[in-house]
């Protein structure tokens, strides 16, 4: 393993040192427990937005703290969703007493430590409500499996009901424009190589050259299955067929396309892809109106991609433009 | 001997020390099927209840029960940590506020250990989960039984496809590996029955 490490066991709290001395301005770190947010923040009469999950996906989800998006998150150690004292403690440090949106990814290990901690707020007499984000068509959703998993889309509804948060929208509607985000909303991903995790010190799991992993999560588990490694048309084509085909997005949709790095293929890669994405979505009739491309949510130094799309209305489009900033999105403000 | 709560916190003792030396394998289990952090999890977790009791040992089972409880669900994270955290909480509630531990308040706490994980995690015998290790526990008499139960129970898991947790992701790519959970149960267990022998 090479990494640029001291402790594996110390990784996540001196990265959160790294990036509260990066953005004295925007944020608020503390280490224990483990918990980024709005420097800002609590804003009263505003709903709180908290999202967290396990770390190794930066900038998901600290970088993307700040006016218009969350309120704070909450890292667990690497690929490991956070504790319920976590979350509880993300809660209290931005909740402006106008309720809490929880925003969580589709993992048993989210969702049962969100849960617990939503049980503890709520016997506190917090107005908190849940929202789980499962875009990934990779993993049938069916009685045999733990539901689909929340991956590339969890940027783009953090985004979409951070603006409407920021733009005092109650809980309800911040709820409601979360689970619109959620059901337009589909990914897939391939991966070129694993990623190391460092307290176990190699890669998750090895590919041969000529080899891709097809549907991964972002875990560095294992996809759904693996194929011989083709050019970038045809990486392309496997990933947005099964998107398309999932909700299913049909000619006359308008799409935002978001393009992700899992960490490790460069954006002269990346671009390419997209180009390629974009060209094949205007040959089927999508209109791609707005676009995300670059490395947002990552698997360590994975080398692969997602495909995301989000099927927008006028409300999503006007949020997703709305300002924003954070370490990792910033425009308009 | 008698079991009261410096007997039941020596067992939890030994429990992490097995946690801990077998760190690496469950890691590996956990690489094969899920996202390899489950021999991290609990060893971090149970180094943080040596810790607690190191603190202060509690002066019941149930209250030494709920300190590893509490310990997991705030340490841990992933889905263990919530689900051994909920086990140990159900244990603790089972056992009230005895003195010493008798065969039956063990048993009746592991099967309200059994329920709580079900409970919470929503799992069957079957599913390729932990729950596929503490079920045939819950179902037999003494600590030695239940750890073997479990062994076997967790090696049953091999041939199944999950339909759980992460592992559930793969379909039939499961096939052929051990839980994680499932075999760390029955590690602790076997621990829990040698600490009492
Ligand atoms: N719904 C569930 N019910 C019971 N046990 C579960 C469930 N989901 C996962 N598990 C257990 O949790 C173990 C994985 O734990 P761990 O690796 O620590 O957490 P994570 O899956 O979040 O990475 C699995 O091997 C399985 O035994
Ligand atoms: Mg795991």
């Amino acid at each position: 393993m090479k990494k640029i490490l001291n402790d594996p066991a110390a990784v996540v709290a001196q990265s959160l040192l790294g990036l509260a001395a990066a953005h004295p301005d925007l944020l608020r770190v503390t280490t224990d427990p483990a918990v980024v947010s709005r420097a800002d923040g609590p804003r009263p009469g505003k709903v709180a937005v908290v999202s967290g999950g396990g770390s190794g996906h930066e900038p998901l989800h600290g970088g993307f703290v700040g006016p218009g998006m969350l309120d704070a998150a909450c890292p667990g150690a690497v690929f490991t969703s956070p504790t319920p004292d976590q979350i509880q403690a993300a809660v209290s440090r931005v909740d402006g007493g106008a309720g809490v949106l929880l925003l969580v990814k589709n993992y048993t290990g989210d969702v049962l430590n969100f849960e617990t901690a939503a049980e503890l707020l709520a016997a506190d007499g917090v107005d908190v409500r849940t929202v789980l984000i499962d875009d990934d068509v990779a993993v049938r959703d069916s009685l045999y499996t733990a539901g689909r998993r929340g991956v590339g889309a969890t940027v783009l509804v953090e985004k979409v009901v951070g603006a409407a948060a920021e733009a005092g929208a109650d809980l309800a509607t911040c709820e409601r424009v979360a689970r619109a985000a959620v059901a337009g909303a589909r990914s897939m991903g391939i991966a070129l190589t694993a990623p190391t995790v460092p307290h176990v010190g190699e890669p998750s799991f090895t590919l041969a050259d000529d080899e891709m992993e097809v549907g991964i999560g972002i875990h560095g588990e294992p996809g759904r299955r693996r194929e011989r490694l083709t050019d970038a048309d045809g990486v392309v084509a496997a990933l947005l067929e099964p998107v398309l085909a999932d909700l299913p997005f049909a000619a006359g949709d308008e799409v935002l396309l978001f393009t992700n790095s899992m960490g490790g293929t460069p954006l002269l890669e990346l671009y390419l892809a997209h180009g390629i994405a974009e060209q094949s979505l205007v040959d089927k009739g999508i209109t791609v109106t707005r676009r995300l491309v670059g490395p947002y949510v990552t698997s360590l130094e994975m080398q692969g991609m997602s495909l995301t799309l989000l099927r927008l209305d006028d409300e999503l489009t006007r949020l997703w433009d709305a300002p924003v900033r954070t370490a990792a999105l910033r425009w308009g403000a | 001997m008698g079991c009261d709560a410096r007997a039941v916190a020596a067992a939890v003792r030994a429990a992490a020390a097995v946690v801990t030396a077998h760190r690496d394998e469950l890691v590996r289990l956990d690489q094969a099927i899920g996202d390899g952090d489950h021999g991290e999890n609990l060893k971090r977790g149970f180094g943080f209840v040596v810790q607690a009791l190191d603190e202060s040992t509690p002066d019941t089972p149930g209250a030494v029960l709920k300190l590893v409880a509490t310990t997991l669900i705030s340490k841990v994270g992933g889905a263990a940590g919530p689900l051994y955290g909920t086990a140990f909480l159900r244990a603790a509630t089972a056992v009230g506020d005895a003195t010493e531990l008798t065969p039956e308040l063990v048993a009746k706490a592991l099967r309200a250990a059994l329920e709580g994980v079900v409970a919470r995690g929503k799992a069957e015998v079957g599913d390729k989960t932990m729950v596929d290790a503490l079920a045939p526990a819950a179902e037999v008499g003494s600590l030695a039984a239940a750890a073997t139960a479990a062994e076997r129970g967790a090696e049953s898991t091999i041939p199944l496809v999950a339909r759980k947790g992460r592992a559930s992701y793969l379909g039939e790519r499961a096939i052929g590996h051990q839980d994680p959970g499932a075999r760390s149960t029955a590690l602790v267990l076997r621990a829990f029955a040698e600490a009492a022998s």
